[in-house]
């Protein structure tokens, strides 16, 4: 790839120029993927910046990202490739007298009638690119065997056709929300990347760099506020893209210092569940 | 040492810890190792993390043999340490010149902590807590560990001796109510309750990453003295999902609190799929028929039955008594964590009397909440408090008995210790008579069945089956098979 990484260092930089900012564990990991040429597996709670961070490193290395969306019933001709059938029957039936049997029969599989889905794209593309395999905990655990030989071997087998190999290694990521066990035969494949809810410090970074015009004091409040929440014992801890919803609305509020009235006004942007805001709304309130 | 070396005992250790390291992400790690130096520590351990363990709940694990295994190894072992490992790039910068700035000082007058009088090295302490002066924090752990922990070579005592020893004198129990009054006192104005709650967080997270300062420290000295081998091996433990519900500590019970809630909705997530995706059934003729008109009258795409498997009734009798609560308490958690996979869910809890405790569960969302409840309100005792299986089992045919149907399951959770009661095993016979199946947990090791006053077998020979259920994985894999 053009575009290598020279140090864990360059990278968390380059991240930090387009406003994805990564820890060392992330940019380690990063780093050692395109080094060593592996997909990378990231779990961790939802609204963390899994799909961001394959986003963000594609914009980085100035590849185009290719995703593949996984839901359940998702099929090799959904993921892989499938045959222009329609297009098959038209040439069969275009000229019916002129060709011989086997010459059409060459001719209808001929790349010109494969239709690539979103893993062939990948390995087939001229240009780098980043491949971001969404959700993978979705698919059933059969359904998974489908990426072995793409994450392993970057090459995808058509019977009719031959083994089509990747011209350049794509950056692979794939997300979990860990709503499954994968199999292990996935996660063998992948460098492992557990992205948590980030500290306080981060989360304060990080908010300053998403909402704009936002003050430096009440960014860190804000991440401190989070900070409690988190380890309270509730439902759903709010994520980071839940911290960046409320410091909107707190701009919107035109507040610059919250306390703990607005802050109970507005909980409900930051928690979903009712139970969940009761007991925060408890909690900061205490010893009136 | 060359690395090679000591990435084959480190991940011989990981395996002996139960990590599932196979032989490929073991080559994968030495690759990785190629290409980031060990010398950068923090990046390093990510490198093995990211290669090594596929679990995020094993990572506590792997950071503690991570540490004795590579605590001595790199020259700037000093400046990173766990707890700093998400800190931002910012502020780890700054933390570093500070450091170097520290580290000067320190090296020139090396005898100046050393020269502190115990009442100075306190309020040195206070005042790094206070300022979250990170370099600060990790000389003076290291002091402290030094003069309090009292450590000599060849001692055969756990790190644990040491840390209790090293906390006891610095009397950080009261280190909080000390900070929060200073800091009240610091500030002009009146603080409100929310900014001190938030202040006393804050506190209690610095004084949590001092108390891992000391610890680490403690370990590393331990390294030095013992030799990494033997100290992963007193350091080894469990994995969240094989801890023992019935020995184990409150550090412990948190972290299984923690792995449950995951575990719970994987489970679920399982379960409901197992469900939709379950076997074809015979051909559906009437819908088939009707598809078959699209196809002008062609019946050319067969659709088939469904089968629904009905949802089970559960019926939970638990025994709530000392040293099996922990278990009952997990097992209830579980089961209405997984509620909607059951048409009904009913919930009993006894000693030696027995009470239905179903309308907690149902008056609140709240879990935890219910289960408090269970605690404090259930009228269990009937005597003295002590186990007594044949009265509870007694009393529970004579009020719920008739409400057992073929559709329900009955789990039976104890350890069947019944003080030399008389067993009134005749309830558990009857009971499987009328209901679908009768099941009996028990968080006893197989081997202490039957002993003692463990009357287990009495009743197990009247159930469908006896289960060891020592751990979350027995658990979750018991349940798994229920549904």
């Amino acid at each position: 790839m053009t575009n290598a990484f020279a140090s864990v260092a360059q990278v968390r930089d380059g991240l930090k120029k387009i406003n994805y900012l990564a820890d060392d564990g992330i940019a380690g990991v990063v780093y050692l993927a395109q080094r060593l040429g592996k997909p990378v597996l990231i779990e961790g709670p939802a609204g963390t910046g899994k799909t961001q961070l394959a986003k963000s490193v594609a914009e980085l290395t100035g590849a185009r990202l290719i995703r593949l969306q996984c839901y359940e019933g998702l099929d090799e001709s959904k993921a892989l490739y499938e045959w222009n059938y329609k297009k098959q029957l038209l040439r069969i039936q275009a000229d019916k007298a002129s060709d011989s049997w086997s010459e059409v029969h060459d001719d209808i599989f001929s790349n010109e009638f494969l239709l690539t889905r979103p893993l062939l794209e990948a390995i087939s593309a001229p240009d780098p690119v980043v491949l971001l395999i969404d959700e993978v905990d979705r698919v059933e655990v059969e359904t998974e065997a489908l990426l072995l030989e793409v994450l392993s071997e970057y090459q995808v087998s058509i019977p009719e056709l031959g083994t089509i190999t990747a011209k350049q290694i794509p950056m692979v990521f794939l997300t979990s929300n860990n709503t499954r066990e994968l199999s292990e035969a996935l996660k063998r494949r992948c460098l492992y990347l557990h992205v948590d809810y980030p500290d306080m410090e981060r989360e304060k970074e990080i908010v300053l760099a998403k909402v704009p015009d936002i003050s430096a004091n009440l960014a860190d409040q804000i991440a401190r506020i989070v900070r409690s929440i988190r380890q309270l014992d509730l439902k759903k801890a709010p994520s980071v893209s839940e911290t960046l919803d409320w410091a909107r609305t707190l701009i919107l509020l035109g507040v610059d210092h919250i306390d703990a009235e607005q802050a109970k006004e507005t909980l409900h942007v930051l928690l979903k569940y009712q139970t969940d805001i009761a007991k925060a709304a408890k909690e900061l309130s205490v010893d009136e | 040492m060359p690395v090679i070396d000591l990435m084959s005992g480190f991940v011989g250790e990981l395996r002996r810890a139960g990590l599932p390291v196979s032989l490929t992400e073991n080559l994968d790690a030495m690759e990785a190792v190629k290409v980031i130096p060990i010398e950068d520590r923090e990046a390093f351990k990510y490198a093995l993390g990211a290669t090594l363990v596929k679990n995020s709940s094993h990572w506590r694990v792997f950071e503690t043999i991570f540490e004795v295994y590579f605590s001595l190894r790199g020259s700037q072992y000093n400046i990173v340490d766990p707890s700093e490992e998400q800190a931002d790039e910012f502020w780890r910068d700054e933390q570093d010149q500070a450091q170097l700035g520290q580290g000067e000082g320190r090296g020139a007058g090396g005898g100046g902590l050393e020269a502190l009088t115990p009442e100075e090295l306190a309020n040195m302490l206070m005042r790094a807590l206070m300022q979250g002066d990170q370099a600060m924090m990790r000389a003076l752990a290291r002091q402290s560990v030094a003069r309090f922990a009292g450590m000599e070579p060849g001692r055969p005592v756990g790190g644990t001796y040491y840390l209790y020893r090293t906390l006891r004198n610095l009397d950080l129990d009261n280190m909080l109510a000390k900070l929060m009054e200073a800091g009240k006192a610091s500030s002009q104005r009146e603080t409100t309750s929310l900014e001190q709650r938030l202040a006393k967080d804050e506190y209690e997270m610095r004084i949590e990453q001092f108390k891992k300062e000391v610890e680490a420290e403690i370990r590393r000295r331990l390294v030095a003295d013992r030799g990494a081998e033997a100290m992963a091996k007193t350091l080894r433990k469990p994995l969240p999902e094989d801890v023992e519900f019935m020995h184990a500590s409150r550090e412990e019970m948190q972290s299984l609190k923690k792995a449950l809630f995951p575990l719970t909705r994987k489970l679920a997530a399982r379960l409901a799929r197992k469900r939709r995706h379950g076997r074809k059934g015979p051909l559906d003729f009437r819908n088939t028929v009707r598809h078959s008109l699209s196809y002008g009258g062609v019946p050319a795409e067969p659709k088939f039955k469904y089968p629904r498997p009905a949802k089970p009734e559960l019926m939970v009798v638990a025994d709530i008594s000392g040293s099996v609560a922990a278990f009952a308490r997990f097992t209830l958690m579980l089961v209405y964590a997984i509620q909607s996979q059951f048409s009904k869910v009913r919930s009993f809890v006894f000693i030696d009397g027995i009470d239905e405790v179903t309308k907690h569960f149902r008056a609140t969302e709240d879990i935890q909440e219910a289960i408090h409840k269970v605690n404090t309100e259930a009228d269990v005792v009937w005597v003295d408090g002590h186990s007594d299986y044949g009265h509870a089992f007694e009393v529970f045919w004579e009020r719920y008995g008739k409400d057992i149907n073929p559709k329900t399951t009955v789990l039976l959770l104890g350890d069947a210790r019944n003080n030399y009661h008389a067993s009134q095993s005749w309830v558990v016979k009857e009971m499987r008579k009328h209901a679908r199946h009768v099941y009996w947990l028990n968080p006893e090791p197989r081997s202490y069945w039957n002993t003692g006053d463990s009357i287990v077998g009495e009743y197990g020979g009247h159930t469908d089956g006896v289960y060891e259920c020592r751990n979350l994985r027995q658990l979750e894999g018991f349940v798994e098979k229920l549904v």
